[in-house]
């Protein structure tokens, strides 16, 4: 940060302290891990931690100089926003590069494995990516993007003076123990709760930060009403503290050891994980990124949200039913048949708000369709709302269960999951950096519109590909494994299945390639924005209002 | 917001201009499909049945679970047979809620790869076992799995093994106090069919089996642990004897 856009704050150092505080005793115990552990996990993890907490230890003290407290300059607190914009984009890329190989490894397994090291097997690697893209790069999203839009519709600035950063910097902290983790043979086991009881706990401090931070901004607002992209950033924010919170309960074989068991077993743990699992979809990867939507779209095509009431509606409901959802991916297993039913008929019923959602999204370009032609970011939020109405619709389908017969255990589930992964978060994360890069770093528009096209189509297609490998690979899988030859046995072996895979699993490895050279494309196109001369572009996004303070 | 009321409505009033009361709101509207659905698992008989062979792991079964879940085997392979016809053909028997009752985590998983393991103990020999963890193309010409050839030469780690019973026993799983004393001594003596704990390794995990399991008996390695907890999966339930409409299954 300059001098010219410096100023120094009135603090009472009291966030400092507290943050430093959090860093010795994380510090001790990290000591404590690698002297004693007992497992080399344990200790390799140990001395990582230790290095994290004193760098933060660091930080911290660093924050002030020998006149106090130095803050950037203005109402808003952009510069955590800043590193937020970058770190999503690195992660984008980390998270799709892994997602790559790991296709590549179920296409090419002779070529891609070694027999040495373990570590690089599918099993470790496949959290990885999906931590990677879902928490990494979908989490920064929504960290960076929630602390621009609680700022503005607030017209106040973050609260909590460090401890933003703090949530900035736990936050990364805690997707490399968690990666580093898995490569080392770390995990809970069950899918996208990977992370270990230590991990959790760190996860835990942080995410009680990020809720007081954004809870705080609001108490400070300036307007009166609380914007709709607010609640739903709130409720992603409490519901995934409450998930993570119960499906995380577990006890430590030892104070010092990476390994843990979990208080709930069998059938109550499996109900539990995918309460968890169908609501880290709903609330993180579907209400956080609607808080999104309901900012960015209005913001970049200059139009008001098409309906305010149904806006309530949506909120409201789809809160309400997508807790239910969960017991749709044990379909036939030991659960009780009345919670598969509960499940599979609140996840029909979530059909409704969500596509009420889709239409306020993509009617609130009532007045501005021009824009799809002339603008590729506009075309890049459309398209990803469009692909979230394609999922929620796929959703409730494959949650039928005489459907779910066959699509479960197969690749059409983890098409589904693409298509909203890559189709609605994605394209809705890139286009809201798009918007937020130029406002961010006060420029005229991104550096290059062509290379916003590039992405725009390089992903199109990416998608695309993938999801047509996906569907009829998983529909071939599923029919083949029920198929009966005339004399009444079953026609194939199980390896015949997994060879009947192959070509999908090429075209697969093939569309997420793609996707990731978007990325990249992007990537580029945001270092030249932010260190090149952006006077020329023909990216000219509408400027915000410039921030007056309101004392 | 064009459709914006002149009369302030209620939600306006009440959720827009206080966030805790909309905090609030959001935390009793996620909490009622959770408490509904998840609370009654905890006291519904028919979800806690027992069914009868069904035990606790031997320490050795345990630690091979660890390496389980460790090579995050559960991202290919699932363990929950479904009471469809060709399921049941394919893997046997569909799966029992009692037979993941000691699992923690459950392993049920959600995607097929590779097939289910629900009941793949017995299916194949521990030297298949052995040289498809090696080499899985050198069996299954046409596979896509990993090759696991470095678990023949790691030495299970079993320092902690009393620990882990006893965690197990403080959640409910019915470890006795002297099966967590003897938790090491009997993880030895499972690998070696000529051990003086034999007897007492059989009288605490009846049906156990006891032999070595990679061929190896110089040294009790990670393939030893795998092998075993694989060899073991499915088999505990008699099938033969099992009946799920007699009178103590319907609880």
């Amino acid at each position: 940060m300059s001098h010219a856009t410096a100023m120094p704050v009135k603090s009472s150092g009291l966030d400092g302290m507290l943050i430093g505080l959090i860093c010795i005793l994380g510090a001790f115990w990290s000591l404590m891990a690698a002297a004693r552990g007992v497992d080399p996990q344990m200790v390799a993890h140990g001395w990582l931690m230790l290095g994290g907490f004193i760098i933060g230890l660091v930080l911290v003290v660093n924050a002030y100089s020998a006149n106090g407290r130095v803050e950037e300059a203005g109402l808003y607190h952009d510069n955590v926003i800043k590193a937020g914009a970058i770190a999503t984009i690195f992660w984008a890329i980390i998270g799709l590069s892994v997602g790559v190989i790991i296709a590549l490894q179920l296409a090419f397994p002779n070529e891609l494995y070694f027999s040495e090291a373990g570590f690089l097997n599918f099993g470790r690697l496949r959290p990885v990516h999906t931590s990677a893209v879902v928490f990494a790069f979908g989490g920064n999203a929504l960290i960076a993007t929630s602390f621009y839009v609680v700022q503005r519709t607030s017209r106040a600035r973050l609260a909590g003076g460090l401890w933003p950063w703090f949530v900035f910097w736990g936050y990364q902290f805690f997707i490399i123990i968690a990666a580093s983790g898995y490569v080392m043979g770390v995990t809970q086991a069950q899918e996208y709760a990977e992370p270990e009881w230590y991990a959790d706990i760190w996860l835990t401090i942080v995410w009680v930060a990020y809720l007081l931070v954004f809870l705080g901004t609001l108490w400070k607002r300036k307007e009166p009403h609380i914007y709709v992209a607010n609640w739903f950033y709130l409720a992603f924010i409490v519901t995934i503290a409450v998930l993570h919170l119960v499906n995380n309960l577990s006890i430590p074989v030892d104070p010092f050891g990476s390994f843990s068991y979990r208080v709930f077993s069998g059938v109550q743990n499996a109900l539990t994980q995918w309460w968890y699992g169908h609501n880290a979809v709903g609330f993180f990867l579907t209400a956080g990124f609607l808080g999104i939507m309901y900012y960015f779209i209005p913001k970049r095509v200059n139009r008001p949200i098409y309906s305010y009431r149904l806006s309530i509606v949506h909120f409201w409901t789809l809160i309400f039913i997508y807790i239910w959802a969960g017991p749709h991916h044990l379909h036939y297993t030991a659960l009780p048949e009345w919670a598969q039913t509960l499940g599979m008929t609140f996840s029909i019923m979530l059909w409704m708000p969500s596509w009420g959602g889709m239409i306020n999204g993509l009617m609130t370009l009532s007045g501005a369709w021009d824009k799809l032609r002339t603008d590729p970011v506009v075309r890049m939020l459309v398209v990803s709302v469009a692909f979230y109405g394609m999922s929620t619709f796929e959703g409730p389908l494959m949650s039928i269960r005489s459907v779910n017969a066959l699509s479960h255990y197969t690749d059409w589930t983890i098409g589904h999951v693409h298509s909203g992964a890559l189709g609605w978060v994605g394209m809705i994360s890139f286009g809201a950096i798009y918007c937020m890069v130029p406002w961010l770093w006060k420029k005229k528009g991104m550096w290059s519109r062509a290379l916003i096209e590039w992405h725009f189509w390089l992903a199109t297609l990416g998608i695309l590909l993938y999801i047509a490998a996906m569907w009829p690979s998983g529909i071939t899988q599923g029919l083949m494994w029920r198929a009966y030859n005339d004399l009444g046995f079953l026609e194939y072996s199980f390896i015949e299945t997994v060879e009947a895979m192959h070509p999908y699993y090429i075209i697969r490895a093939g569309g997420g390639l793609l996707f990731l050279s978007g990325a990249i494309v992007m990537a580029f196109n945001m270092y030249k924005t932010i260190t090149g001369d952006v006077s020329e572009t023909e990216d000219v996004v509408t400027p915000q209002p410039r921030a007056i303070p309101a004392e | 917001m064009a459709e914006t009321p002149q009369k302030p409505s209620f939600h306006q009033k009440f959720f827009e201009k206080n966030s805790l009361i909309l905090t609030l709101g959001v935390v009793v509207t996620i909490s009622i499909g959770g408490l509904v659905e998840i609370a009654p698992l905890f006291y519904l008989n028919s979800t806690i049945e027992e069914v009868e062979g069904v035990r606790p792991y031997t320490p050795l079964e345990l630690l091979g679970r660890q390496i389980y879940l460790r090579e995050g085997c559960y991202n290919c392979h699932s363990q929950m047979i479904r009471p469809l016809r060709d399921e049941v053909e394919r893997y046997g028997h569909y799966s029992l809620a009692a037979e993941s009752m000691y699992d923690r985590p459950f392993q049920w998983g959600s995607k097929r790869t590779g097939p289910d393991l629900a009941r793949v103990g017995g299916r194949y020999s521990d030297e298949w076992h052995r040289d498809h963890l090696i080499h899985p193309q050198s069996v299954v010409p046409e596979s896509i799995m990993p090759p696991y050839a470095f678990l023949q030469d790691a030495v299970l780690d079993y320092s902690t093994i009393s620990a882990h019973l006893r965690v197990n026993q403080f959640l409910g799983v019915p470890y006795s106090d002297e099966a967590i004393e003897n938790a090491r001594a009997d993880l030895e003596a499972q690998v070696d069919e000529f051990s003086s704990g034999y007897d007492d390794l059989i009288a605490r995990y009846p049906g156990a089996q006891i032999r070595n399991f990679d061929g190896n008996s110089a040294v009790i390695t990670e393939m030893d642990a795998l092998i075993a907890y694989l060899q073991v999966l499915g088999t505990m339930v008699d099938f033969s004897t099992y009946s799920p409409e007699a009178p103590e299954n319907q609880r």
